[in-house]
């Protein structure tokens, strides 16, 4: 019995020894040695994956960063300056300013502002849909409406609204990453400037086709007009291709051009709906829906008369 | 029985207008070309609003290597130069003709009589397809004056004609093999001379008796030219699956035909191509085929490109009224129509309509991994595995698991007893990775 | 006129559905249910009725209440399940054990995966080794209900007695070949006609449901192995036809093994999937505890299937060397 017990404990022990020299032996061999830096990053970075930096997700931004050893043009879009400041003390740089963006759907010809003209009948995918014609409603430049932004965004801040069958923005949850836009095929989403408390003035169009035939399919197209191309004092406004598009970079939010706009194409959004002395508080903002047109027309009359 | 060595399916042939005799579709009075009609760069237009055009008047030029001509299909005014909408609702240059009279240019030969004799020799040939804009019509539109440049290296062993027409409904190309069967042998004659060739094999599949009788009467008359009867299996008139049938050869993956020395064109550039050589004549009309289950006046119809489709859609006594969707091609590959006041273009073979019933897909249920679509897959590839990583959005796995080599024949989608739609989502794959590739290139 | 449809190509399809396919598979079926009737009569029919019932029972409780998924009962895959796990039982098995079995199948073999197309094991195979394991009285008898045809002019002697394979691993006098083809041998009251299963097999083959490799892979690699060790030594291993015929084999080969979700998809892989089942199953009866051994090796070939849909590939259209 004795003997047994100790044949045990020798085998056992053996074994052992011989299995930790066999790791020990193994581990040696495929040792990595890793800039203990990049943990660091990595573990300020969001940790969503998201890559809207333009990298495979937040430890290979990280493996960047520190690897490259600074910090120009590799910025995490959704921590914004915050994380970067702390990426920034890691590494011992100072971190770039960026000013803060929004996702923005530059289209309102959903199922309200369109004559549905064809029936789709495959998968729900935008992309997929997109090979195949131009949309229900006949545009050949706008959204689609099946919702590839919503699906593929991982901050829950994309949703295609049921009644418009448009994609919806959620500001407080938007980081501006950019998945959407890479993967809209239409290119209907872009990211602009949040702005000043939050207000945008942006063209809601994308359709290049000329006046006549944009809105043939469309109520609420931009016909290229140039109306508002003229009235705006800080030349922001260009047409080309029959599109007007606001440069957010010299837009100044006057929205002059919202009351001009002939088919509503031109939104404001986020400015108070009544007086402008509430100016200071931010108003509860509706999304860019058909509705929202009317309190957009009301509160630019306000301003109007005010001048 | 000769067949293409793995994978295919067997639908349904539905070959309803396959009788019909080819009628000539009136003119019509208000026409749109579209400025390019082939794959490749896009053609330069040459004429302006005002422009008084005659049948055969150049309308765009080729200005790249891969492209081709566009002539004026009709005599009249041109009345703008825009933009048109094609039947997928896409916007496209094209060149608004009021039509006048029927009035030809200068050295086209507009009658009957058959051209034996090829006067031209191999260059002038060439030069003569690109310069009558001659495409590939077995539908991907490829300009044929380029198959015809041997590459340095490479010869040409082999001119394969196809006249499979394996598509269900579709009877264009039966047609035109019982009815121009002489102009289609003498057209392979001209395919020949400009290879420096004196062999060529048509396959035909074996579910078009007639054309299989008259085609083989007339090829005892041309030496070198054989027919080959072929088993009837899609998509056996894909290029690659024809090359495979007929000679035992396999293109390799992402290379042309000529990589196994084989030129392949369709009987209809075959008549194309003796139009143009022969007479002159530049590709300006096509045979297409209208049909459908609930159709009751089926036609094979010669209309000219730039005819509005609801036109011909007219002309043939509208559409019946339980009527779901349009297709312009055959069911396995065609495309289906969304605006039929799009104009017809150089390779529309046909209309083909669909009952509400046979329009919509079935609800789709979950994979059971049968493995049907692996087996129907001609190509050898797993759609069932393309398919979920192209919609799990793995473009790089996709990549790897050859998506790219999919043909696009539908096999897999048509035999899929879960109804997934395998072909849609791989469909988006190959455009992405198609897109990772140019990227890549560009680094 | 409504407004047009606007889709991806093809605009046709095969008229095969999932449904079509799995109610064909239960048509199959019915030859070797008519003649475990004759054999066993009534407590056959019980077990096969209780076992279908509780097997559509349950999924569609899971489906419903757990899963909240679209009921899925309809598509007959529940019906296959419930009669395979019923012609693995002997007929004398209490029904309440059959419910328990069907439990296990459904909850455990198939829904906790998610349902249909998801489960990597064959669920009447989880549910019969459950019930194996843990009723082995009950299951894995020593003593097997005998045939007794429903019309038989005389009863015969013994109402219970040896399979063909306990005799086979225990010595004893092994049954003429005719019985086990026609099915008049004890054993579980489904897999007792080699003939009733084959022309299932056939039908199947006919409707393009399955296709020959695993059934053709399965059984020609037990025979060949089985062979070879009976030449080797005729007097410890018997006659490879007798492993072909008896047991689960032809069962497991036919209607098992072809289960399409937990079986490899390309035919390369299906014949590599067959001929390990073949050759585990022989190896488990000759040189195992028990005498039978289908169960297990499909399960095991269940678990390799994945492995063999990543390694062996299809041979891709211009890829010859």
């Amino acid at each position: 019995m004795g003997t047994i017990i100790i044949y045990a404990i020798v085998a056992m022990a053996v074994a052992g020894l011989v299995l930790s020299l066999i790791l020990y032996f193994v581990a040696q061999k495929f040792k990595v040695t890793e800039d203990p830096r990049i943990d660091q990053v990595a573990e300020v970075l969001p940790g969503a994956n998201c890559g809207g930096c333009g990298f495979a997700g937040c430890r290979a931004l990280a493996e960047a960063i520190v690897k490259a050893g600074d910090m120009e043009g590799k910025a995490c879009p959704v921590g914004g300056a915050p994380v970067m400041a702390k990426v920034g003390e890691i590494m011992g740089l100072a971190a770039t300013e960026t000013e803060p963006m929004v996702a923005v759907v530059r289209c309102n010809g959903g199922k309200c502002n369109t004559n549905q003209k064809v029936i789709y009948d495959g998968v729900t995918d935008c992309m997929s849909a997109n090979q195949n014609f131009s949309s229900e409603g006949g545009c050949a430049f706008g959204c689609l409406g099946l919702g590839t932004c919503a699906s593929v965004c991982k901050f829950d801040a994309l949703h295609i609204n049921p009644e418009t069958k448009l994609p919806e923005v959620d500001e407080d949850k938007c980081v501006a990453c950019g998945a959407c836009v890479k993967a809209c095929p239409r290119k209907v989403i872009e990211l602009r400037k949040k702005g000043k408390n939050n207000r945008r003035v942006f063209v809601s169009c994308v359709n290049k086709e000329k006046g006549a035939a944009a809105k043939k399919n469309c109520d609420v197209a931009c016909i290229g007009c140039g109306k508002c191309e003229k009235e705006c004092p800080f030349g922001a406004i260009t047409i080309e291709n029959n599109l007007s598009y606001i440069d957010f970079n010299k837009c100044k939010s006057c929205r002059k051009c919202v009351a001009l706009c002939p088919t509503g194409a031109i939104h404001a959004i986020n400015f108070p709906p009544a007086k402008p002395k509430t100016e200071t508080t931010i108003a509860q903002q509706p999304s860019p829906t058909p509705q929202q047109t009317t309190t957009v027309a009301t509160d630019t009359t306000t301003v109007k008369t005010e001048q | 029985m000769t067949t293409f060595r793995k994978g295919g399916v067997h639908p349904e042939e539905n070959k309803l207008a396959k009788d019909c005799k080819i009628e000539i579709m009136p003119l019509t009075k208000k026409a749109v070309v579209f400025v390019s009609q082939h794959i490749g760069a896009p053609a330069t237009c040459v004429v302006q609003k005002d422009d008084k055009v005659k049948v055969g008047t150049l309308l765009s030029k080729a200005e790249a290597f891969i492209c081709a001509n566009v002539h004026s299909p009709y005599s009249g005014t041109v009345t703008k130069v825009d933009v048109a909408t094609d039947f997928n609702g896409f916007k496209k240059p094209a060149i608004y003709i009021d039509v006048e009279g029927d009035e030809w240019e200068d050295g086209i030969d507009t009658s009957e009589a058959i051209v034996k004799e090829i006067k031209l020799d191999s260059k002038q040939i060439i030069d003569r397809m690109k310069d009558r804009g001659i495409v590939g019509l077995g539908g991907a539109a490829f300009p044929t004056n380029v198959k015809y440049m041997i590459p340095e290296g490479k010869k040409a062993e082999f001119l394969l004609i196809n006249g499979v027409e394996c598509e269900p409904y579709l009877t264009s190309d039966n047609r035109i093999m019982i009815e121009n069967t002489e102009e289609i042998f003498i057209g392979i004659e001209i395919m020949k001379k400009a290879l420096n060739m004196n062999n060529a094999i048509i396959g035909i599949e074996k579910n078009k008796p007639e054309a299989i009788r008259i085609m083989t009467e007339m090829s005892k008359n041309y030496s070198g030219t054989k027919v080959v009867p072929l088993e009837m299996k899609y998509p056996q008139g894909a290029e690659k699956q024809l090359i495979n049938a007929l000679t035992g050869r396999e293109v390799p993956s992402g290379k042309l035909p000529i990589e196994v020395g084989c030129v392949v064109d369709n009987v209809a550039t075959a008549l194309a191509i003796y139009y143009a050589v022969q007479k002159n004549r530049p590709l300006i009309d096509n045979v297409l085929t209208f049909t459908g289950k609930s159709v009751t006046n089926q036609k094979n119809l010669l209309v000219r490109v730039g005819t509005p489709l609801q036109e011909i859609i007219d002309y043939c006594g509208g559409l019946p009224s339980d009527t779901g969707k349009l297709i312009s091609g055959g069911p396995m590959m065609g495309k289906a129509i969304m605006d039929t006041s799009a104009p017809t273009v150089k390779t529309t073979s046909s209309i083909l309509v669909m009952s509400e019933k046979e329009a919509k897909r079935n609800p789709q249920t979950a994979c059971i991994r049968c493995g049907k679509c692996v087996s129907a897959c001609p190509m050898g590839l797993e759609p069932l595995l393309l398919a979920t990583l192209c919609e799990q959005k793995r473009w790089e796995e996709a990549e790897k698991e050859c998506v790219m080599d999919c043909i696009e024949c539908g096999c897999c989608l048509f035999t899929c007893p879960a109804n997934r739609p395998l072909l849609d989502l791989i469909r988006v794959g190959k455009n992405q990775v198609g897109a990772i590739r140019r990227a890549r290139s560009q680094k | 006129m409504a407004l047009l449809t606007v889709s991806g190509s093809p605009h046709v399809h095969s008229t095969m559905t999932t449904q079509k396919i799995m109610w064909g598979v239960v048509i199959a079926l019915l030859p070797a249910f008519l003649v475990a009737i004759y054999f066993f009569g009534i407590p056959a029919l019980m077990v096969t009725l209780v076992s279908v019932a509780s097997c559509m029972f349950f999924e569609w409780l899971i489906g419903k209440y757990l899963l909240k998924t679209p009921n899925t009962v309809t598509d007959g895959s529940a019906v296959i399940t419930g009669m395979l796990l019923a012609f693995n039982l002997p007929s004398s098995v209490p029904l309440w054990m059959v419910i328990i079995g069907a439990l296990v199948a459904m909850g455990v073999g198939k829904m906790t995966f998610g349902g249909l197309g998801k489960n990597p094991f064959n669920p009447a195979l989880v549910g019969r080794v459950f019930m194996f394991l843990s009723f082995p009285t009950a299951v894995a008898l020593s003593e097997w209900p005998m045939p007794n045809p429903l019309f038989a002019s005389s009863v015969t002697d013994a109402l219970t007695g040896s399979t063909t394979l306990s005799l086979i691993a225990h010595g004893g006098e092994l049954p003429p070949i005719s019985d086990l083809l026609l099915g008049a041998t004890g054993g579980s009251f489904g897999e007792i006609s080699a003939i009733a299963i084959l022309l299932g097999g056939i039908y199947m083959l006919c409707r393009k449901i399955i296709t020959w490799h695993i059934p053709v892979a399965f059984l020609g690699s037990a025979l060949i192995f089985a062979g070879i060790l009976w030449l080797i030594d005729p007097t410890q291993f018997v006659n490879p036809l007798y492993h072909l015929l008896a047991g689960g084999m032809m069962l497991g080969a036919v209607f098992m093994a072809t289960d399409m979700v937990t079986s490899p998809v390309t035919h390369k892989g299906q014949l590599i999937f067959g001929a390990g089942c073949g050759i585990l199953t022989i190896i488990f009866r000759c040189f195992g505890p028990m005498p039978e051994g289908v169960s297990f090796a499909i399960l095991i070939m269940n678990a390799v299937t994945p492995l063999i849909n990543k390694f062996v590939k299809t041979d891709k259209f211009g890829y010859k060397k």
